[in-house]
């Protein structure tokens, strides 16, 4: 674990109480994501499910990207099974974080089952942007504490308020979705391969999209990680250790 | 009663997803290949989201709709770096004025 800095587990100098500011950036993600709920509770109740149903999306299911696609399949009248498929497919990526999370943090065993229900692009990107174990851990559980809190909390007021405001749309509300991933995305982009995965995995997507059902093109487009890894070595001769970790602050 | 399996069925199986990827024994991580490869997949994964839930016109289609103005305006934003809820909300101004415009 030499590359990460986050992962050696010992304090380097850092500022004065970086645990006040650990909680204010990780708040500070949890809240204006949690926000977008909002957007999602008007969107499941507009798409004919109820008030009921939408806010049990939010508690139990709790990955933004599988709640919009489960209600937007179950809209467009996809069968149950189906609809439910393609939103698993879209939560397939947070196993993927859920194992770099499991070296990141190193929880007891006792507290997966509770942790786990919280390993999403958030806290996981929160997590990995820490230079400690301790730090991490914060803002893994700062970020899952108000992000969960804030996206019940707003599911319910959006499914609640739906009727009075009519098409979300026409409030821009739909564009809050990709506006989140393209903000927790910019942070990461900062070397040559981060750069190259990124461009691949749009490319793929677009290809993907019409060739595709509902949440493969974004699994399809992860295959660009492995890629971008092959075009960095190539390019390095033998590529091995050159590759930097774009969360080593 | 439909919805209501489907909604059983995606939060049983998302949870299951998560706790499988915490779960699994540290040593799988340890080997390079896979600990170069890791903080790659969310750049992927977050691109991907990014460009298909701004461009998906919900059947299968590409369409170029207010929703880029707003994405694009949120970029913008991120260039500047501004705070992550004003780049969220630049973005869902622009797209609402665009379509107030009739975009």
């Amino acid at each position: 674990m030499i590359e990460y800095p986050v992962d050696s587990g010992q304090d380097r100098a850092l500022p004065a109480d970086p645990g006040k500011q650990v909680t204010r950036d990780a708040s500070g993600v949890g809240i204006a994501v949690g926000l977008s709920g909002f957007a999602f509770g008007v969107m499941a109740v507009s798409s004919g499910l109820s008030v009921p149903q939408a806010c049990a999306l939010s508690l139990f299911v709790f990955t933004g990207a599988s709640q919009f696609a489960l209600v937007s399949a179950l809209a467009s009248g996809s069968a149950p099974a189906t609809a439910a498929a393609g939103a698993l497919v879209l939560g397939l990526r947070n196993c993927l974080y859920g194992l770099r999370l499991s070296t990141l943090l190193r929880l007891p065993r006792w507290l997966h089952p509770l942790a786990a229900h919280w390993v999403i692009d958030e806290t996981t990107v929160v997590a990995l942007a820490q230079r400690n174990r301790a730090s991490a851990r914060r803002g893994f559980a700062v970020t899952g504490v108000t992000l969960y809190l804030f996206w019940n909390l707003t599911t319910l007021g959006g499914a609640l308020g739906a009727g009075a405001l009519g098409d979300p749309a026409a409030w821009g509300l739909d564009a809050a979705g990709p506006a989140v991933f393209l903000a927790l995305l910019a942070p990461m982009l900062r070397g040559t391969v981060e750069r190259t995965a990124a461009a691949g995995a749009v490319l793929l997507a677009l290809a993907g999209l019409p060739l595709l059902p509902a949440g493969l093109p974004v699994l399809v487009a992860g295959l660009a990680a492995p890629l971008a890894l092959l075009v960095a070595g190539r390019r390095d001769g033998d590529g091995a250790g050159t590759v930097p970790g774009p969360e080593a602050v | 009663m439909a919805v209501w399996s489907a909604i059983i069925a995606t939060a049983v199986g998302c949870y299951l997803v998560k706790l499988l990827g915490l779960s699994v024994p540290a040593g799988a991580l340890e080997r390079p290949a896979v600990r170069r490869l890791a903080p790659l997949i969310p750049v992927a994964l977050l691109a991907a989201l990014t460009v298909l839930q701004t461009v998906d016109d919900g059947t299968g289609g590409l369409t170029v709709d207010a929703r880029a103005a707003g994405v694009a305006a949120a970029g913008g934003a991120l260039l500047l770096r501004a705070p992550f809820l004003l780049v969220v909300a630049v973005a869902v101004a622009v797209t609402a004025g665009v379509r107030a415009v009739g975009g």
